[in-house]
């Protein structure tokens, strides 16, 4: 307040003694604004990745596949690839039962799921060409990328309990969705504790 | 002498100050009198009038703006309120903002109290919004002496039903253009710096998986697809780094790579799970989450490799999605407080933190005042929203009838 008032009395001051003479009335420019900038397409993005076979829209008991990543024109796959999981169906219906269930920001695997995760392991090692997919979720409570790296624990956790049992880690993939996919609408402690989860899908074996 | 007293007392009281004591308004003449030996031009008048101590909490500056009319007069106004100024009566100020938008915009900034035309502008080109946000820009840098933020741009994620994709926008949120068409999943836009190319995640082949994405050529490259998460892509501020939050080495870590995905190098190697990489301004450290004691914290790492120490901040619980302010000052970030989120900032060296306004996922722009971030609306969906860190005003700008969120400021 005295900061302003100090102010005020200098400016009116500095406005006794002056009578308005030091003003400056500076030239008028004209601005031009610049057009937009080049284009940003706004249509499909040119090129799409071109996928060898399209993904069939999502439906609870279809067997969809995982598109083949193509290579580099120059033949390298660079930045990585899924490697073996690559060209596998996917089905949902296996391990539907065996959804394992977490705390509030925790990813440790309680007690109570490892009945859960020992049938899974247990099929998988009657079926040792199968494959397996975790995917981790988290409730709404966390921010998007924290929650996306949660997921994450949260499927390697699972993924180190069923190495642990004896299926080899190279069978098994995560992929972490974040809270982008809750297992369904709501938005109290009923609905967020079916969302901290890790679900198992299985994967075919190749042709 | 009476008449100056008599005249300071009633510019106090339009400024609503308190009563002023006669030893003090002496005192003030006193030092008054010292400074009348010097030549004043209204441009010093008005710097002296208007040079604040940067500082974290501030007053709205109070200007008066006048003669506009429609989406011009809207757009100014929007643009210097969220630049920390409060849009008064004249008499309650010595700063007059005054124009026209007959056909193209034309802007004044008097000082009243001196009769003196600091700017007189006018604007040809673009629409009338445009030139709108341009006279903003002049008035900030006349008046704050640093560049406006009027003329930026924003990245977002937009969700409707079961699928999301990157939006860009004017900073305000006008003209929202879609540049995915994916119909998959997306997650954390973020800009190289001083170029139209946007890195993001997207699950379009399945995968979480980071691209880079030139916004002239539309061409787009992968940059990370190794089993498991990649995420979180950040470009350092010099442009020859991106780091990113890899799992491939079994936990999800800090990485750095050249910015087409080369040489690889991971920076931290925990058990637990790491988030949300952010750079310094000199591009040689990187801030970000780290859950290494049992909750969600913030720590540094050299980008060139190193240990991580953690940056404390005092006074808050779990600590989310920091980002470094441009001028390498304050980090700003998402803290949660009972079943809500807040933004909060601490200087960047760690230290006491401090809350501003209700809200997650801010990030800075390139003004390191001015802030972007998401709020939550209910049922799940969130709204995008402006603040002005040292004045703490809010603007609304996006919302759409999906859910729009990770904002990223062009800078």
């Amino acid at each position: 307040m005295k900061h302003l008032i100090f102010t005020n009395l200098l400016v009116l001051g500095l406005v006794l003694a002056l009578g308005g003479t030091g003003c400056k009335h500076p030239q008028k420019p004209v601005t031009p604004i610049q057009g937009q900038n080049p284009t940003i397409r706004s249509g499909p993005i040119a090129p799409p990745i071109d996928l060898g076979n399209r993904i069939p829209a999502d439906s609870p008991n279809s067997a969809s596949t995982i598109p083949q990543i193509p290579a580099n024109p120059d033949g390298s796959i660079k930045q990585g690839d899924l490697g073996d999981f690559e060209g596998r169906a996917m089905d949902r219906e296996a391990f539907k039962a065996y959804t394992v269930y977490f705390d509030f920001d925790k990813s440790a695997i309680k007690g109570s799921e490892m009945s859960k995760l020992e049938s899974v392991a247990d099929y998988l090692k009657k079926n040792p060409k199968d494959y397996v997919l975790i995917e981790g979720h988290c409730d709404e409570r966390g921010t998007e990328e924290y929650n996306r790296a949660l997921g994450e624990r949260r499927a390697l956790a699972a993924r180190e309990k069923l190495a642990a049992q004896g299926v080899g880690a190279e069978r098994i993939r995560t992929l972490s969705y974040g809270e982008d996919k809750p297992a369904g609408p709501g938005h109290d402690e009923a609905a967020w504790s079916k969302n901290r989860r890790c679900e198992f899908v299985r994967l075919l074996p190749k042709e | 002498m009476n008449l100056l007293l008599t005249l300071s007392a009633k510019l106090a009281l339009n400024f609503h100050a308190p009563t002023i004591r006669l030893r003090q308004a002496l005192a003030a003449l006193g030092v008054l009198s010292t400074v009348l030996s010097f030549p004043a031009t209204g441009a010093d008048i008005q710097a002296f009038v208007l040079n604040r101590p940067a500082g974290l909490a501030e007053r709205p500056v109070p200007i008066s703006i006048s003669g506009f009319s429609g989406e011009v007069d809207s757009a100014l106004k929007f643009d210097l309120t969220i630049a920390g100024f409060t849009n008064v009566a004249a008499e309650q100020t010595a700063i007059l903002v005054s124009g026209s938008n007959n056909g193209s915009v034309q802007g004044k900034v008097t000082d009243r109290i001196n009769r003196a035309v600091l700017l007189s502008k006018a604007y040809s080109g673009g629409s009338l919004r445009a030139q709108a946000h341009a006279l903003a820009d002049d008035i900030v840098q006349l008046l704050q002496h640093h560049p406006g933020v009027a003329q930026t741009k924003i990245a977002f994620k937009v969700v409707n039903g079961g699928s999301s994709e990157i939006y860009l926008a004017d900073y305000d949120g006008h003209n929202p253009v879609a540049l995915t068409q994916d119909h998959s999943i997306v997650a954390a836009p973020s800009w190289v710096p001083g170029k139209r190319i946007l890195y993001y995640t997207s699950y379009k082949l399945n995968n979480p998986d980071i691209y880079s994405h030139n916004l002239t050529t539309g061409e787009r490259k992968i940059v990370a697809r190794y089993t498991g998460l990649n995420t979180s892509a950040a470009v350092s501020p010099d442009g020859r780094q991106v780091a990113m939050i890899l799992s491939k080495g079994g936990s999800p870590d800090v990485y750095v790579s050249d910015l087409e995905g080369g040489n690889l190098r991971q920076l931290t190697h925990t058990k637990e799970d790491e988030s949300s990489p952010c750079w310094s301004p000199d591009s040689r450290t990187i801030c970000f989450v780290s859950r290494l004691r049992g909750r969600a914290e913030l720590y540094t790492v050299p980008a060139g490799g190193g240990a991580m120490t953690r940056l404390p901040t005092v006074g808050a619980g779990s600590v989310t999605e920091p980002d470094w302010s441009p001028d390498g000052k304050t980090l700003i970030f998402t803290v949660m407080r009972g079943a809500g989120f807040e933004l909060a900032t601490v200087p960047a060296k760690g230290g006491q933190v401090e809350t501003l306004v209700a809200g997650e996922d801010p990030t800075w722009a390139p003004n390191s005042r001015t802030v972007v971030f998401a709020r939550r609306l209910g049922g799940g969906r969130r709204g995008l929203s402006l603040l002005d860190v040292p004045t703490k005003q809010v603007k609304n700008i996006v919302q759409l009838s999906g859910s729009v969120s990770q904002p990223s400021w062009a800078r």
